[in-house]
């Protein structure tokens, strides 16, 4: 078994005009996908818009920025992850497939092992 | 007994074209890993080169060398457990497989596996044929670039960065379940058909057709034909690739010049290759619906069977090409479309269908729709249009033996 990490990125701006049933109906998605999927998953969360993201880089001359906002900015942004166990991608990808993101997508990451 | 030298070369030259896959895809069981496969499956055929001088060519060649290669393995793997413990694991059923397994003669047939794994859509095309090439044709990296016109440094970070991608992300050595089988099976035959395609017109260069690309992507479509005998879409491939290619001796003239198939020598096509296509046609089209590359063999063999192009069933290729348009919507069908409008219909209405098509971004840039626009025109003498058409489709084309028949056309409207 490997593991294997679901990156959900979706559109923001879509959640943010979407009327509460849409939002309700969307956390019962994820609700039956846990349930369905109980074995398969050893973690996972729904992050804070990117609204709220800060941004900390070294650069060349050593000096240490902080700013205001994600690390990239993008249409679709990285929203919220599962983390899972695996035998191979074929398994993961079938996992995947059912993660709820109407608004975007899902990638698939392998989690990399250290001897 | 001993056997002569260019006898145990030739030998080794007919097992590695035959017998490449199934050697390789049986060690990658035993190694589970792709480069280290590849390496003892390498070492394999060199050591045949000197037993088989010796000894004499064995009765089973492919057996004889998946038994050489899985015992290199083997001893690799157990000369280094470091190595062991490190290796990526391209297999769930973990096993070790003793020395009576890596001994027996009978084998199992791991090429689909090999196929899917190459083929599987986790990997981008041009990566997926790559590797197809290498691991199941056996084809080194050097001619795979040659054949796709880039340098072989590009070639081998392609491949390797695919392997490490397989090795990373698991990519599964197996077969997949019935429910992804036919999707999967598309991703295969697209392969096969791009490595066909590529030989057939060969994107840049001297020569039309790249006849090793052809006969590589002739000998995959049988191969898949042996491991998949119940798909219909496998027949339709094969069928498609026999009768397309039983043209190839009529498709340039002795000068080397494009002969179009209004003016190819029919008498040049190769018989037996389009008896054995039609005969597939009749089995692909027995799915319902039929599908993609059955469609595509059946308008193929609607031509192999006309006896002049003007005796051409156009209107059955013209149905046939709805129907594919249906299974597999895409701006180049409707483009061929068209162009059998034209000659069903005539070609002012061939040329209206082809507007039609202008504006579908998906084919800017692509060379055969200004082709075909200057077709029609010169047809119906509009011969300044025609002549800007062509210009265009000149501009497009980096074949040389396609631009010298576009130039043709060109001045042959001048005069």
């Amino acid at each position: 078994m490997a593991g294997y990490l679901i990156l959900i990125y979706e559109d923001e701006a879509s959640y943010a005009s979407a009327d509460e049933s849409v939002l309700g109906e969307v956390f019962a998605e994820h609700t039956a996908f846990g349930e369905a999927n109980g074995a398969a998953l050893s973690g996972g969360n729904a992050l804070a818009a990117t609204g709220s993201a800060t941004s900390i880089r070294r650069e060349p001359s050593g000096e240490i920025t902080v700013t205001d906002g994600p690390f990239v900015e993008t249409k679709e942004a990285l929203g919220g992850y599962y983390l899972i166990e695996a035998a191979d991608l074929d398994e993961a990808i079938a996992v995947a497939k059912q993660v709820p993101a109407r608004f975007g997508g899902v990638e698939v990451r392998p989690i990399r092992l250290f001897d | 007994m001993t056997a002569s030298a260019p006898a145990v070369a030739d030998a080794v030259a007919q097992a590695h074209r035959r017998e490449w896959a199934f050697v390789l895809a049986a060690t990658v069981r035993v190694t589970r890993d792709i480069d280290l496969a590849e390496e003892c499956v390498q070492d394999a055929y060199a050591r045949a080169l000197e037993h088989w001088a010796r000894d004499g060519v064995p009765e089973r060649p492919g057996a004889w060398l998946t038994i050489v290669a899985r015992r290199r393995a083997l001893d690799l793997l157990r000369r280094n457990a470091r190595l062991a413990r490190s290796l990526p694991l391209l297999l769930d059923d973990v096993h070790e497989p003793g020395p009576d397994e890596a001994a027996a003669p009978a084998v199992a047939d791991d090429r689909l596996a090999l196929i899917f794994t190459c083929a599987h859509p986790a990997l981008a095309e041009p990566a997926q044929v790559a590797l197809t090439l290498r691991l199941v044709c056996g084809l080194r990296t050097a001619e795979i670039a040659r054949a796709f016109l880039v340098s072989e440094p590009t070639m081998a970070a392609r491949i390797t960065r695919a392997k490490k991608k397989i090795a990373a992300a698991r990519i599964p050595f197996r077969v997949p379940g019935a429910d992804e089988l036919p999707a999967r099976i598309q991703s295969v035959l697209s392969v096969v058909q791009l490595v066909f395609t590529t030989g057939h017109t060969a994107p840049g260069g001297r020569v039309l057709v790249r006849t090793d690309l052809v006969e590589r992507s002739l000998d995959l479509a049988r191969m898949l034909r042996v491991l998949l005998p119940a798909d219909a879409e496998v027949s339709g491939l094969l069928a498609l690739i026999l009768l397309t290619d039983a043209r190839r001796a009529s498709r340039t003239t002795q000068a080397g010049e494009l002969a179009l198939l209004a003016d190819q020598d029919r008498s040049l096509w190769d018989r037996e290759a389009i008896e054995e296509g039609v005969a597939l046609v009749r089995v692909a089209l027995r799915a319902r619906p039929p599908g993609r590359f059955a469609l595509m063999a059946a308008i193929a063999a609607v031509h192999a069977e006309a006896p002049s192009f003007d005796q051409t069933a156009w209107p059955e290729i013209v149905g046939l090409y709805e129907l594919l348009g249906e299974a597999w919507p895409s701006p180049v069908v409707a483009l061929n479309r068209a162009a059998a409008i034209g000659f069903a219909d005539g070609p002012t209405a061939g040329l209206l269908a082809l507007d039609a098509l202008a504006d579908d971004p998906a084919l800017e840039g692509y060379r055969y729709l200004p082709a075909a626009r200057a077709d029609l025109l010169r047809r119906l003498g509009r011969t300044q249009e025609a002549c800007a058409a062509y210009e265009q489709a000149l501009a497009l084309s980096d074949n040389d033996v396609e631009r010298a028949f576009l130039r043709g056309r060109l001045d042959g409207l001048g005069e």
